[in-house]
């Protein structure tokens, strides 16, 4: 039997973590359908008929799919649930709030933030804060699985011609309302894919410091990212975050400045192909999974980094 | 109205854990236990729901072994008017702990759900919303700042994007985020007026839900080990290695 994964998009294109689940779910079953549930959204459904990994695409529009809202999602994942073992979604701050309503209503077992499948029962997740992974059998007929999408390769974009078929809305409980979205632009890429990420910590003292940090990333075709300990203090708002509870990055080059490295922060970053840590306390955490440490006062290396950067001839984007 | 607030006793959040070389779990044995951090904001929030008056009474529920109960007198310490132990000695999945508690949300006829928005144990992120689920009422997942209106709630959500705003019906079950509060310490005399404080106890398996575990733990075992890296001397060497030996940049 096949996979039904839920598609994440804004009504106009498919969020980039899509891909990632898309090939998740392929290591489960090779009938992978797609659910594309949102408002005025046909061109996503056409965007993901064109994956050459999804076999048929579920497209339904209607305004109350618009925001998303898992009250109104949930019902609509249930009753196309029937003809599917699995289903599947990315576990980021989309899937993991609608995903177990799924669940609830299936009485099924979720098995969260998956990092590899084994076979069609069994998956590998990282437990407390990926101190430890745990290789887990689901004993469910129906299993709803959460994917964490950088363990996993996105799924080719182009190529393929599945099948669109529409369904119909559901009726919705309206016990809930959107009112606003306050998202954060950047020129930057995207956190999550990006090929290399600058994050700051509380080292850096102040807001207007992440200028220093926020440079090197524009130099560098660079994300910025940030602790939860420079997120409290208010430096940089929320959607920065890297580590247990915020976001987990795997970019070929990870530079932690003036971070001292918390479990919970290293728990989001520390599969990073190469990481660099620049602090001034010799005994921070953070040298200790660091490929390459700096014992420095960043208020001066920052600068040199910058001026040494500058002095290249080429830099890899 | 009422507030039920969900706590659950973890290894403490500071402690380097350990895993069992035979592979069947992590150490736990004299290892320092503590409320799991996210239900600490959700009692805070609570309790200041009732300070503000709009709120009258606030209820702490745990689930677990004997010693789970410790974090039931930690809520009634900071605020919590009384607790609900329901005794459990075996772990239970999120499915199994949301059952259980709509079985004390049915008998008590809370208002609000209130719980921390993912144990840093297991990681799973899913009670509340299960909970909601199971209740057919709506939910408020990773709240980072609730305004308690009279017949709704308006709740500011941390999401991937940035920052996203909803309005709830009561009643609602609200999860929480590590910023939606700073949480308080308890005083000595409260913490000594808290002992005084009933906690009903009732056990898991007289409650007449399914708590069957269906998902088995086969193995747990060590992420692999990152190699031990080196120091540069400054700047000029890690732009150097960046560049010439890990060709990253």
């Amino acid at each position: 039997m096949s996979v039904l994964l839920i598609a994440e998009h804004d009504n106009k294109n498919l969020k980039p973590f899509t891909f990632n689940a898309i090939s998740a779910a392929s290591k489960i079953d090779a009938e992978v359908h797609v659910l594309v549930a949102g408002s005025g959204c046909e061109s996503v459904a056409k965007e993901v008929a064109t994956i050459p990994l999804v076999k048929k695409v579920l497209h339904c529009d209607s305004s109350n799919y618009q925001n998303y809202l898992p009250e109104n999602l949930a019902p609509l994942v249930v009753k196309n649930a029937d003809k599917y073992d699995h289903i599947v979604a990315s576990a980021n701050t989309f899937g993991k709030n609608f995903m177990p309503r799924v669940a609830a209503a299936l009485d099924t077992s979720q098995v969260s933030d998956v990092i590899k499948v084994n076979s069609t029962d069994t998956f590998v997740r990282p437990i407390y804060a990926g101190n430890a992974f745990a290789t887990v059998k689901s004993n469910d007929k129906k299993r709803c699985i959460t994917i964490r999408p950088t363990s996993f390769e996105p799924a080719p974009k182009t190529g393929g011609s599945a099948q669109v078929e529409k369904v119909d809305a559901v009726d919705v409980p309206n016990f809930s309302k959107f009112v606003k979205r306050e998202e954060t632009k950047s020129e930057r890429p995207e956190l999550g894919t990006a090929r290399i990420v600058v994050s700051g910590g509380r080292g850096l003292e102040s807001g207007e410091n992440f200028k220093l940090i926020t440079d090197i990333a524009d130099k560098l075709n660079a994300a910025v990212g940030a602790s939860r300990a420079a997120v409290d203090a208010g430096y940089i708002s929320n959607d920065h975050q890297v580590g247990q509870t915020g976001k987990v990055v795997v970019p070929d080059l990870y530079i932690a400045v003036g971070i001292s490295g918390a479990i919970q922060h290293l728990a989001g970053m520390k599969e990073s192909k190469i990481i660099v840590a620049i602090n001034k306390d010799g005994e921070a955490p953070i040298f200790s999974i660091a490929d390459y440490g700096l014992e420095a006062d960043l208020f001066k290396a920052l600068p040199e980094f910058l001026s040494e950067l500058n002095k290249l001839n080429t830099i890899q984007k | 109205m009422k507030i039920l607030v969900a706590v659950k006793r973890v290894i403490d959040y500071n402690v380097q854990i350990r895993v069992k070389e035979d592979g069947s779990g992590v150490h736990t044995d004299n290892v320092k236990m503590s409320t799991n951090p996210p239900d600490d904001n959700a009692v805070e929030e609570s309790v200041k729901l009732k300070e503000s008056g709009k709120v009258k009474e606030v209820v702490a529920v745990t689930i677990g072994e004997e010693k789970a109960q410790e974090t039931v007198r930690k809520a009634l310490a900071v605020g919590a008017d009384r607790g609900i132990h329901v005794k459990a000695d075996s772990y239970i999945e999120p499915l199994g702990i949301a059952k259980i508690l709509k079985k004390v949300v049915e008998k008590e006829k809370p208002d609000m759900v209130f719980l921390g928005k993912q144990a840093i144990d297991d990681d799973c992120n899913q009670t509340g919303q299960m909970l909601a689920a199971m209740l057919n009422w709506p939910q408020a997942t990773f709240s980072s700042k609730v305004s308690l209106k009279d017949k709704s709630m308006e709740i500011v959500r941390e999401i991937d994007e940035g920052l996203e705003t909803i309005e709830v019906n009561l009643p609602a079950v609200v999860t929480c985020d590590l910023r939606l509060n700073e949480p308080r310490y308890a005083s000595l005399p409260n913490i000594m007026k808290a002992k005084k404080k009933p906690i009903e106890q009732m056990a898991a398996k007289d409650l007449g839900v399914d708590i069957a575990n269906r998902v088995q733990q086969l193995k747990v075992e060590e992420p692999p080990k990152r190699k031990a890296g080196i120091k540069v001397a400054n700047v000029a060497e890690l732009v150097s290695k960046l560049k010439n030996e890990a060709k990253v940049i």
